[in-house]
């Protein structure tokens, strides 16, 4: 018998935790909002592994109570009583959360969190509760930093415990959680230094511990900001390059400006739009390549436009540049107004695919994206490409020779008219691959071109015509001198301000930074 | 087709009848455009009454033949393709705006001021409310902004395709810098609603017909102008700088002063025209400033024809009379129709609609 009742005893005891848990459900959902809230911050001081479910279920929006006042949780569409056997009893009515009451919600789930076996999980926690701490949790956060085992946690979890040291009454505790807070980068810090310096703190040492974390806190952010503009300023530079390069071309070429080669990133960005719908509806298993594919789809498309282009229009204005320079808006009005009449005025939508969405965190306030860097590179590729194909290939040969000298190169048998032709589609094609990449970290519409031919034509003065070094120069130094100036003064008064230094510049040097040496003059 | 007739036969008539004929129809315009306000003044119910839209129609579209007349100066003379010529017209509007806020604002701050919660007006509202100062803004802001970017312009040679780009790249500084609300002139909205001009009740049929008559005045004197300066020495030695700068430049000429003259006197012209503009339309905003604008003024000159002085009218009467009615019947394909006509003009109207005419008048 006493097997049996061993047994028996085990059995209650394993069903226990689960009692436990029905119990505190039923409980919970019986409670008013006070009485909830004093649960919820219980809880979130002594948490039990075999809570978990009921408070995701809570943030989730789970749970729900019959007439009996007896919770459920719906799992998979189905609702299931918390304590697994009953019927419902009368209709179900899901249970309704305060702000205050989610709040509690999202600080016990992550205090709870703190017992997962994943590390990741474990640090999403720890940052949360760096948020938003109550002080209760202070024995807990001790008990899991002793048994934590990964670093990068264990850092975490340390900065959360320190935020809450800063109001402990004995002065030591809080000069080493004043010192703690100064070791790290962390925007929050910084905040939670400021409020202690400005509250009450009476001890001197700790004031000035304070003032010295500070300091050195403002000191990390600040290298994390500059490191941002920096970066921000690289990918801005990195689109100017794009949308720059094909212009660069086409003017050395023939000292026209192709108003319309805004249009060719717009028509590249909706080709991309395009064969995302292609791979949707037909290949939906290989829909994350999509970007890829549409690379030599949006390049062929303008090219063959700005060929077209060059045949029917911009060739019979040979001579007169500023006729292109009005036939080629004309060109980019039509262009615009057909895209809004077949796609509509409204942004499409251009997903970016998993490979390109999300960022790596390399300081507390600095996270690079993905699809930026990728673009940044992508960017010094197609430069690297033009780059051979100007100085390695026939046809390069050629459009060098007909930039320097248009009747020399014509009298030595370089066939102008058709390098005209060809340079134009590259330069267009260029426009569209940089399309491609416009379309995956800014909107699709109509008028995304409009801004950028401005900007392109700042990098090609700068830059100075026919080098492909120029333009790279002219188009990092743009981005990175327009996002350093906006914290400073603002977006519009940076992008005024480089106006001014641009007139200023020409002045000083007519040509651009890389002037073609020649001495021709009409 | 109706209109290629017309101008067939206009050719034909000015063929047979030479000069006498062109000046008997431009005083004949005239008439009627010194009529159309007297005729506002009717009572409404009179057969030959005109409207208040139709004479803010035409007065609107007078605004912009001052401008195309400006950008002509420039253009068609001394052949730098202004794309920024909005900027100047939208800052003389804001002059006169300012006038006119503080007109209908009375002793208090204009309304838009309130809703940013200022006390007190920016320096550069200082004496707006006088109407003499106003006219001096009107005159200046438009002047010495042109002046100064003139000055650095033609100083370093810029000129061709770079000289447009840089207008177009200053129009739209403009646009973005009075987009924004503490640039203390309205934001997005710009200034609207006005009431009172020199105490007269702005909607009133004796202000319009008013104001009607000194635009036509102004486009008469500007014409005038542009005919004195295009006949001078002034304007030989501007043609001569359009057709080969270096070439004058040997011959012991410094074009800079030439170029900066004619440059502000166009950029004031604007001006004058934008604060003509903004009491009959009743609204400016930063929308004027955009390019999209500018470089729609120079479409009117190409079609009329360059250097003509009467040609740009001409264009800019045609295109927004076209713009009036397609907006109107078909507003999705206004845009096809604008972008076509920068095509076929410049591809087969190198001379514009009057060195058509002229064309037949040979033959």
């Amino acid at each position: 018998m006493p097997n049996a009742l061993t047994r028996i005893l085990l059995g209650l005891l394993l069903l226990l935790p689960l009692a436990a848990q029905a119990g505190e459900a039923d409980t919970f959902v019986a409670a008013n909002a006070g009485k909830q809230a004093k649960l919820l911050q219980d809880w979130a001081a002594a948490p039990l592994p075999e809570r978990l479910p009921l408070l995701q279920a809570l943030q989730q929006n789970r749970v729900g109570s019959d007439t009996d006042k007896r919770a459920f949780i719906e799992q998979a569409g189905t609702w299931q009583a918390a304590d697994g056997a009953a019927e419902a009893n009368g209709t179900l009515r899901k249970l309704r959360l305060n702000n205050r009451l989610r709040g509690l919600t999202a600080v016990a789930l992550a205090s709870h969190q703190l017992l997962a076996e994943d590390a990741a999980l474990r640090l999403a926690a720890a940052r949360q509760l760096q948020r938003n701490t109550p002080a209760a949790l202070l024995p807990w956060l001790e008990t899991r930093l002793a048994a934590e085992d990964d670093d990068s946690v264990q850092a975490a979890l340390t900065l959360a415990l320190a935020n809450l040291q800063l109001v402990d009454t004995n002065p030591a505790v809080r000069l080493a959680a004043v010192e703690l807070l100064g070791k790290t980068g962390d925007p929050l810090a910084r905040t939670r230094l400021e409020s202690l310096l400005g509250g009450e703190e009476s001890d001197a040492a700790v004031r000035a511990a304070a003032e010295k974390s500070l300091a050195q806190v403002k000191n990390k952010l600040l290298i994390g900001d500059l490191l941002g503009q920096a970066f921000s300023g690289l990918s801005l530079g990195s689109i100017l390059l794009l949308a720059a390069l094909g212009l660069a071309i086409t003017f050395g070429l023939l000292g026209v400006i192709n108003m319309a080669h805004g249009e060719m990133l717009m028509l590249g960005a909706y080709t991309t739009y395009v064969v995302q719908l292609l791979f949707q509806r037909h290949a939906p298993e290989a829909l994350a390549l999509y970007p890829l594919a549409a690379l030599p789809i949006a390049f062929l498309v303008t090219a063959c436009i700005g060929m077209a282009l060059e045949r029917t229009v911009i060739r019979h204005l040979y001579g007169r540049p500023l006729e292109t320079l009005l036939a080629t808006w004309g060109i980019s009005l039509i262009l615009i107004q057909l895209v809004r009449v077949t796609f509509g005025a409204q942004n499409v939508e251009v997903a970016n695919p998993a490979w390109l969405s999300g960022g790596v965190q390399v300081l507390p306030n600095l996270v690079l994206p993905y699809n930026r860097i990728v673009i940044i590179g992508f960017a010094l590729f197609v430069v690297l490409l033009t780059w051979l194909l100007l100085n390695k290939t026939r046809l390069g040969l050629n459009v060098r020779a007909v930039t320097q000298n248009r009747n020399m190169a014509a009298c030595c048998g370089v066939p102008t008219g058709r390098v005209d032709m060809l340079a134009f589609g590259l330069g267009s094609g260029i426009a569209g691959l940089g399309g491609v990449a416009l379309s995956q970290i800014g909107n699709v519409g109509p008028d995304l071109g409009q801004s950028y031919i401005i900007d392109s034509f700042l990098v090609v003065v700068l830059g100075g015509v026919g080098q492909l070094a120029g333009s790279v120069m002219a188009a990092f130094g743009l981005g990175i001198a327009n996002k350093f100036l906006e914290p400073q003064i603002g977006a519009v008064l940076g992008k005024i301000l480089i106006l001014a230094l641009i007139i200023l510049f020409i002045q000083k040097r007519p040509q651009g930074l890389f002037a073609l040496k020649g001495r021709v003059i009409d | 087709m109706t209109q290629a007739l017309n101008q067939t036969l206009l050719a034909r008539a000015t063929a047979k009848l030479g000069p006498q004929v062109s000046l008997a129809i431009g005083l004949l315009v005239l008439a009627v455009l010194l009529a159309m306000p007297l005729l506002h003044l009717l009572p409404a119910d009179h057969a030959m009454h005109v409207s208040a839209y139709s004479l803010t129609l035409v007065g609107k579209i007078l605004c912009y033949a001052i401008v195309a007349l400006a950008l002509d100066l420039v253009w068609g003379y001394a052949g730098l393709l202004s794309l920024g010529h909005g900027l100047f017209f939208a800052l003389g509007g804001y002059a006169m705006g300012m006038y006119l806020m503080r007109q209908s604002a009375g002793d208090g701050l204009p309304a838009f001021m309130s809703f940013l919660a200022w006390n007190e007006l920016p320096w550069y509202w200082y004496g707006t409310s006088s109407f003499l100062w106003a006219m001096c803004l009107v005159v200046l802001a438009p002047g010495l902004l042109a002046l100064v970017f003139g000055f650095f312009a033609f100083r370093s040679r810029i000129k061709g395709v770079y000289f447009s780009i840089m207008t177009q790249a200053l129009t739209f500084a403009g646009m973005l810098l009075f987009f924004r609300n503490e640039t203390g002139f309205g934001g997005n909205n710009g200034f609207t609603g006005f009431t009172r001009i020199l105490g007269f009740d702005i909607t009133a049929a004796h202000t319009r017909a008013a104001l009607f008559f000194a635009t036509v005045v102004l486009l008469v004197a500007s014409l005038y102008l542009g005919f004195k300066l295009a006949r001078s020495k002034f304007g030989r030695v501007l043609t001569a700088l359009r057709d080969a700068e270096n070439r004058l430049m040997f011959c012991g000429y410094d074009p800079r002063g030439y170029k900066l003259f004619i440059w502000v006197v166009s950029a004031v012209l604007c001006g004058l025209a934008g604060a003509l503009y903004v009491p009959q339309v009743g609204i400016i905003n930063p929308s004027e400033m955009s390019p999209t604008n500018s470089i729609e003024a120079a479409v009117w000159v190409a079609l009329g024809g360059r250097g003509t002085l009467i040609g740009p009218l001409l264009g800019a009467g045609l295109v927004n009379g076209m713009k009036s009615w397609f907006t109107v019947a078909f507003p999705e394909y206004w845009l096809f129709a604008l972008g076509a006509l920068f095509i076929v003009v410049t591809l087969f109207l190198p001379k514009g609609v009057i060195g058509l005419l002229k064309k037949e008048k040979d033959q």
